[in-house]
């Protein structure tokens, strides 16, 4: 009975501070209309400057705690809001979710350049040197009793503001509809930047509190949030609380499975994936949408034609065969991956561009491919790589039955409580048996991969497997072209912009999702197998939920609709990351700060970089002579890389200044000619196809 | 003496000029009608005429004084109200709260709230609902009863009648006519005619960006009317 007290007292401790993490998240939902996926990560950083000033610069703990609190996290919080939040105000909840997720990798590379992670950094407890309180049988340290006080507290002030203020009742008015807030009285910027404010504050109160439980680590205490994202889908991101009771279950559940699960090799994982699992069952049990207000908008999903078409999926290994021509032996593995992660990347394409569901777990998908190919394909067998594809496939049919039940945010939600629990429990998993089938995982270390048989050749090289990489994701590239053309590509655009007028039509709900999801998955595990065969081995962190944010950010930053997103990923995900690493490794951390800062560009071409390069490149593209001049220097250089005469990073510039004169070109030449203005389009100048399709969008956009 | 005057206004969305020059007035008392056909611009003027949407030429005058380019919360707090068209309300706020942003004014929570239930009893009735989850007609009272919470001097009407059974229309319009009575000067857009003629003392008719015609609403408008929404005329 005392250790059951002593767990419940540990339980409740746990849970005040998920309840002030899943206050903040609801109060930041409530008030700035976005699930906050860096909530967790903007404590951690707070966690991390109240070390620095009041362990590394000795300043005394109120100082600092103020300094943090009053100073530091409202700074904060007011760069966020102008920085990433107001930019895409216009667009829709994805891309808002899109900046958060965008913040999260943004954090922790920062915490991780800032803050060497192979340094501890011990944060001692508040009141660590009085002794515990007494409440009968149980000991209820200080820290435990300031963060139960600090968390009621947060909840009343927070229920206060939120119900009985005027302040509280704008920034809810803000987020339904801005301009009939504006009308009003109400000053939707100012709402906006004090919800930031408030939401990082309170985020930095629940990371300084969490910190001295757990170590100062940037990537576990940015996913500890997890548990609080539990409690706050228990208040259904809007009650403060049912926010509070979804913390109290979280945290007793976590108590007392660390004291009462039995202890063998395959439950501690279940204990560490319990929030995750609670998070998924809260998810399908609660299910709530947001009343919809008149603000939302659709990014139109390109149409690509049948010409462009084949030239992406000839240029790929057009692509391949130049990298393994210039690159040295050594840096193709690296460069590689290009290829490998585009195929993963390009799964989101029909999942998230046409169908319009987020879906977070693709690289935990891209996991199970390359662990299928690892063990059924251990030497090289052929078949086991549609093997693969197939169990990743079957794995994203599984994930699409509770993804009936949800959309938007917690559809983006229920996928990254699947990623979590495999990354904290499934992939953990020593050997076992189903059925009398020996299901083997990554066997609690890496396995080993290898190239396959192809046509009676054994594909082992460097070279050849990029070569392989390469051609796949040129055919996946070209099968999702045709996707998009046909009747199914067609049908899962309409499943995206109005679900029920899709059934009405006679649609079916249930099979376009499970197909969508399980085509995507195929994909992902086609592109995780071939990422392993790069690789060579692999092991689970490779593929957990952090390791696949980043390229769900820049597959966004492409354009989800368009199916060159895949090589694009590819590239911008590696290759600045090689070409910086070469500056030395303080310079890997930047790249990952540069891909979360890449995040704002959003704001500025909301359907995607590709869109927009598409609509620069068009007219140089049409200038025959200087496109054939440009080539001519381009297979010039690439003559010299291959012959090694010359010096690569002078080559390589050489080789892009040849790559974007054109455009530079094509867009002085522009420049000099004067835009008609509207009325005279038709006559001044030939009507273009597009025309009547910005003349009515300019019309009714108001 | 007009109260709301619009003069030469011309508005402009990205580039494209969807009013051109727009003169209209609207008197202390006096109940307006603008009419159109789909696309004409009715809405942008009211835009214009509530600071919503900046114009790119003529002014706005309010009391004979200029207030071209005032933002819309001031504009508000001088006594323009707009009731938006279609659902003007905030669907995740309850009822309370959606009457609670109306005391920008200086009016309390408690005269406000006291004021629209007296005009309008079902929202006594559902004050902690979902905005959201009424019925249309009563988002449409909500919507008015937070414009009038307020005692505006201009009151701004967007298609009240959308999406409404025509004895909630004939209601909400015999209060808008009340309202006109007590001196407010009332603006109402509309495309279906026949509800808001009946109450209007002067009606202007919208045609791409342009008002065909204005005057007193008798027959001779009935004729005017079916020709533009009918084509025949040019």
């Amino acid at each position: 009975m005392d250790q059951f007290l002593a767990f419940t007292v540990v339980g409740l401790s746990t849970a005040a501070i998920y309840a002030v993490i899943g206050s903040g998240l609801v109060l930041t939902h409530t008030t700035a209309g976005v699930f906050n996926f860096a909530h967790g990560a903007a404590g951690m950083l707070a966690a991390f400057a109240y070390w620095q000033l009041a362990v590394g610069w000795r300043w005394p703990v109120p100082l600092a705690l103020a300094a943090v609190l009053l100073v530091l996290a409202p700074a904060f919080g007011l760069l966020v809001e102008r920085v990433l939040m107001r930019p895409v105000q216009a667009l829709g909840e994805a891309e808002r979710l899109v900046m958060t997720v965008a913040l999260l990798t943004g954090c922790i590379a920062l915490a991780r350049w800032v803050w060497d992670p192979n340094t501890a950094r011990p944060l001692t407890p508040f009141f660590a040197d009085r002794p515990a309180l007494r409440l009968g049988p149980a000991a209820v340290t200080w820290h435990q009793a300031v963060t139960t006080a600090v968390a009621v507290a947060v909840a009343a002030g927070l229920w206060f503001l939120l119900h009985r203020t005027r302040a509280g009742t704008e920034m809810r008015a803000c987020v339904d509809d801005r301009a009939l807030a504006g009308l009003t009285g109400a000053d939707p910027l100012r709402a906006g930047r004090l919800a930031w404010v408030l939401g990082i504050q309170l985020a930095a109160v629940g990371g300084i509190l969490i910190a001295p439980a757990v170590a100062l680590d940037a990537q576990q205490l940015s996913l500890l949030i997890v548990s609080a994202y539990t409690a706050a889908v228990f208040g259904r991101l809007r009650s403060l609380p049912f926010t509070f009771l979804g913390a109290v279950v979280v945290g007793l559940l976590e108590a007392y499975l660390a004291g009462y699960l039995p202890q063998n090799d395959y439950l501690p994982g279940l204990r560490l994936a319990a929030p995750a699992l609670l998070l998924l069952l809260a998810l399908l049990a609660f299910p709530h949408r947001r009343l919809r207000g008149r603000d939302r908008r659709l990014v139109p999903v390109p149409l690509p034609g049948r010409r462009g078409a084949l030239i992406l999926a000839a240029a790929i290994p057009g692509l391949a065969l130049v990298l393994v021509t210039v690159l040295a032996e050594d840096s193709l593995v690296p460069y590689g991956t290009v290829f490998a992660l585009g195929v993963v990347a390009l799964s989101y394409v029909p999942l998230a561009g046409f169908a319009g569901q987020v879906s977070l777990c693709q690289m935990s998908i891209a996991g199970i491919g390359a662990v299928v190919w690892g063990h059924l394909g251990a030497h090289g067998e052929p078949w086991a790589l549609p093997a693969a594809v197939l169990v990743a496939a079957a794995v994203g049919a599984l994930v699409a039955v509770p993804a009936l039940r949800l959309s938007g945010i917690y559809l983006a939600l229920g996928t990254t409580a699947f990623a979590v629990i495999l990354d904290r429990w499934i992939f953990t998993l020593p050997a076992f048996d189903v059925l009398g089938v020996r299901i083997a995982l990554f066997d609690q270390g890496s396995v080993t991969v290898t190239g396959p048989d192809l046509f009676g050749l054994h594909l082992t090289s460097p070279a050849q497997l990029l070569l392989l990489a390469a051609v796949c994701l040129g055919l996946a590239s070209l099968g999702v072209v045709a996707l998009r053309r046909g009747r199914f590509g067609r049908r899962l655009i309409a499943l995206r912009d109005s679900e029920a007028a899709y059934a009405t039509l006679g649609g079916r709900l249930l099979g376009a999702k499970v197909a969508v999801f399980a085509l995507s998955a195929g994909i992902a595990g086609l592109g995780g197998a071939l990422y392993g065969m790069q690789l060579q081995t692999v092991t689970a962190d490779q593929f957990n939920l952090v390791a696949g944010l980043p390229l769900f950010l820049i597959a966004v930053i492409a354009g989800l609709g368009s199916v060159g997103a895949g090589l694009f990923t590819g590239v911008a995900f590696v290759v600045p990351t090689q070409l910086l690493g070469e500056l030395g490794t303080w310079a890997q951390d930047l790249s990952a700060l540069l891909i979360a800062l890449a995040g704002m560009g959003l704001a500025h071409s909301p359907s995607g970089v590709i869109t927009r390069l598409r609509a620069e490149w068009a007219p140089p593209a049409r200038d025959r002579l200087l496109l054939g001049a440009a080539g001519v220097v381009l297979a010039g250089c690439w003559l010299l890389a291959a012959l090694d005469a010359v010096n690569g990073w002078l080559l390589l510039a050489v080789a892009l200044v040849a790559a974007t004169a054109p455009r530079i070109r094509a867009a002085a030449r522009r420049q000099g000619t004067v835009e008609t203005p509207p009325e005279w389009w038709g006559v001044r100048r030939p009507w273009r196809p597009e025309d009547g399709e910005v003349l009515s969008r300019a019309t009714a956009a108001g | 003496m007009s109260l709301l005057e619009l003069a030469g206004v011309r508005a402009a969305y990205n580039g494209i000029t969807v009013l051109h020059g727009v003169d209209l007035s609207v008197a202390a008392g006096q109940v307006v009608a603008l009419l159109g056909p789909n696309g004409a611009g009715k809405t942008t003027v009211l835009k214009v005429a509530s600071g919503v949407h900046p114009p790119s030429g003529g002014r706005l005058l309010l009391g004979g004084r200029d207030a071209t380019g005032i933002r819309p919360g001031d504009l508000a707090r001088a006594g323009v109200c707009l009731v938006p068209e279609g659902r003007g309300v905030f669907p995740n706020l309850s009822v309370r709260d959606n009457l609670l942003m109306m005391t920008f004014t200086g009016r309390t929570r408690e005269e406000i709230e006291e004021s629209a239930y007296a005009r309008f009893p079902v929202l006594g009735r559902r004050r902690t609902q979902h905005a959201g989850t009424l019925s249309g007609g009563e988002q449409q009272m909500l919507a008015l009863a937070r414009g009038l919470a307020t005692d505006p001097a201009v009151l701004l009407l967007d298609e009240l009648s959308m999406g409404l059974a025509p004895l909630v229309v004939a209601e909400l319009y015999e209060r808008v006519a009340g309202i006109a009575r007590q001196g407010v000067a009332v603006l109402v857009v509309e495309q279906f005619a026949t509800a808001v003629l009946k109450i209007a003392d002067h009606a202007a008719v919208l045609v791409r960006g342009r008002v065909q015609w204005q005057g007193h609403p008798d027959s001779s408008l009935h004729a005017e009317l079916s020709s533009y929404y009918l084509g025949s005329a040019t």
